[in-house]
């Protein structure tokens, strides 16, 4: 403490990289800013478009004539192209199908995955193939044409239920799930049988309320991927009305032309920031999610992709 | 004694502890080895103490088989002249005849030659990118600035390839913003998203952009458990950061590589589905027709069930075949690869 006092100038010095190991030397200046040019680049690569996109989606019908068709900053912010698109059915419609098929879909998921992780987490009967079953599924796929046979076999096409249950179990989430059940203690376990828990009460009880944060990350895992899916709705589905938010966005950015008639809208806002708007509505619940995500998921994908 | 406690619903408290005797249950009072005698009694046994935890394994299995198992089945439509009012019951056996089909198809020919040509390109330049932008994360020695970075890194992994394309064309598609800004500039607009020529490198930006950051999140991980201990006796020793980073970093860094790269290879023949099928009216099917795509425009949108399936197989086996080669390789190389921790 007294040399603290004594020397004035060091604490600042010190301060200034308390954390550099004493060994490493200074980084040059070149390297510092190859590394700054590199690491500001590739984040402005990722935020410019967005950036880009919510504006666009906000912009008002001068500016965006001025500019061109896209703008980087709404000078008058309306929300007139979303209320556009939210007149029309289709946009309406197809969020309530991406709302339904992620929630039932990944409550769904959640509960085969954990049962079976659990259930082959401990040493019963049939646990080692029934693993080896599931690993064999990240080897090798059934292939595009079998699998559409099947969901037509199972009368699913033109279902929603073609979007969600093929989806319900994934084997990455089912690896990691169940490399996290193994690190329980079974003396936890063993205890809560000797005082009368069934396999179920134990799950249910002891094993799920220990895993939270592996449950929260696999279903968020889950309902991304729900949320995100499109080519099951490009393969399965027809019927316009049962289009999710992905395949609408396909159909009508992506692939372009005719957005606003389709949409059933008479437009008066410009196209492109109508499209932009619905661009946004894919975006944002993913933007809602992510920090969740973030707060867990390293922990999940290390576990999973490192001891997996 | 025996008989009666054997039915009765013997004694939870002692099931599946790890017993010496493998199949033996204490509850019966059946001891000294008898249980090795009567295997389909302890077969019986264990059935009995596992029934609950069988049937959670119901749901998962009953997936399994339907929406894998099944379907691998219904493969043998690549070797039938598949019709759909017939059935795979009654459809006419052909024996290999769709797949001589196939290579004499130069359709399916360009899809193969295309799905390799993306795919070195993929492992050349996409492979490193994250491994980079790892080593300099692990760099960094601000916390804050790591942490802004991972959040802004990460974050595309999470959208749709719909709408990383999306993105994209409105950046740098023909009415792009990109394109808008030259053209205002007097400069002829550059068909990014529409050349054949350069689809390649869109591609793997487009597959940098998406998932660079988040392949980086491994590489951290390794980085983060190379023991700093060696870095501070190399320094020590007078060894400079590229000299630490040869002789430390990398060596420490080759199980994770060497595992990537197994993945990677046998990854190698989906180049990527959704972000091929997105573009491919765009850049036109020369270009953008891959395996996977000719899969699905001669099966489901052709009707060719038959060629595609067999299209499908023929990838899917070559797949799972280079996985097990590149992993036989790991192995050799001294490494654990992916199926070690089966073995173990």
């Amino acid at each position: 403490m007294a040399t603290t006092t004594l020397f004035k100038k060091k604490p600042r010095e010190l301060s200034y990289n308390p954390k550099r190991p004493v060994w490493k030397e200074r980084p040059s200046a070149l390297y510092q800013t190859v590394k700054g040019v590199i690491l500001v680049l590739f984040s402005l690569s990722i935020l410019a478009p967005i950036m880009l996109v919510v504006s666009t989606s906000l912009a008002d019908n001068e500016q965006l004539v001025r500019a061109g068709g896209f703008v980087m900053w709404p000078e008058r912010p309306t929300l007139e192209a979303y209320e556009t698109i939210f007149r029309g059915p289709m946009v309406l419609q197809s969020l309530g199908v991406s709302l339904f098929i992620t929630a039932v879909g990944t409550i769904l998921a959640l509960f085969v995955t954990i049962t079976m992780a659990y259930a082959t987490s401990r040493s019963v009967l049939f646990g080692r193939p029934v693993v080896l079953a599931v690993l064999f599924t990240l080897l090798f796929a059934p292939g595009l044409i079998p699998s559409f046979l099947m969901i037509r076999e199972l009368g699913l096409l033109d279902s929603i239920w073609s979007l969600i249950l093929p989806g319900i179990f994934g084997a990455f989430n089912f690896v990691v799930m169940r490399s996290f059940f193994m690190n329980i203690p079974g003396e936890l376990i063993e205890s809560a049988r000797i005082d009368g828990a069934n396999d179920w009460q134990i799950l249910w009880r002891i094993v799920m309320p220990l895993s939270k944060a592996v449950i929260a990350v696999v279903g968020l895992f889950y309902a991304v991927g729900f949320w995100n899916s499109f080519f099951n709705a490009l393969l399965y589905i027809n019927d316009h009305s049962k289009w999710p938010i992905q395949l609408l966005l396909r159909n009508f950015v992506v692939q372009g032309s005719g957005a606003a008639d389709q949409l059933g809208i008479t437009t008066t806002p410009p196209p492109q920031s109508i499209q932009m708007a619905v661009v946004v509505v894919a975006l944002v619940p993913i933007l809602m999610v992510y920090p969740f995500l973030q707060k867990h998921f390293a922990k999940g994908v290390i576990t999973g992709a490192v001891k997996g | 004694m025996n008989s009666t406690t054997e039915e009765a619903p013997a004694l939870p408290e002692t099931r599946r502890v790890p017993v010496p005797v493998e199949g033996r249950n204490p509850g019966t009072g059946k001891r000294q080895g008898k249980a090795g005698k009567a295997p389909s009694q302890s077969f019986r046994n264990r059935l009995r103490r596992d029934k609950q935890m069988l049937l959670m394994m119901v749901p998962g299995v009953v997936f399994l088989l339907l929406f894998f198992y099944i379907p691998i089945l219904g493969n043998v439509i690549a070797f039938q002249d598949y019709q759909p009012y017939l059935g795979i019951g009654d459809s006419l056996y052909v024996g290999w005849q769709n797949f001589v089909d196939l290579f004499g198809n130069p359709d399916f020919i360009q899809a193969f030659r295309n799905t390799l040509y993306l795919a070195a390109w993929q492992l050349v330049f996409l492979f490193p990118v994250p491994l980079i932008l790892a080593l300099i994360v692990d760099s960094l020695i601000s916390t804050r600035v790591r942490q802004v970075f991972q959040s802004i890194a990460y974050l595309p992994h999470f959208l749709s390839w719909v709408l990383v394309i999306a993105f994209f064309q409105q950046m740098l598609g023909g009415a792009g913003f990109i394109n808008n800004t030259l053209r205002d500039f007097g400069l002829d607009p550059i068909p990014f998203m529409t050349n054949p020529d350069t689809f390649p490198l869109l591609v793997v930006v487009q597959m940098i952009w998406k998932d660079a950051g988040w392949a980086m999140i491994i590489f951290l991980a390794a980085l983060a458990s190379i023991d700093a201990s060696l870095y501070e006796a190399a320094a020590a020793d007078g060894a400079g950061r590229w000299r630490r980073m040869w002789h430390i970093t990398l060596p420490g860094l080759r199980p994770v590589i060497v595992l990537l790269l197994i993945l990677r290879i046998g990854d190698i023949l989906s180049v990527g589905f959704e972000q091929f099928i997105l573009q491919r009216d765009a850049v036109g099917a020369g270009a953008a027709e891959v395996l996977d795509t000719f899969t699905y425009y001669t099966g489901v949108i052709g009707g060719g069930w038959s060629s595609g399936a067999a299209a499908g197989l023929a990838k899917g086996i070559v797949g799972a075949l280079l996985i097990y080669g590149a992993n036989k390789l790991a192995h050799r190389f001294g490494e654990d690869g992916i199926f070690a921790k089966q073995a173990r």
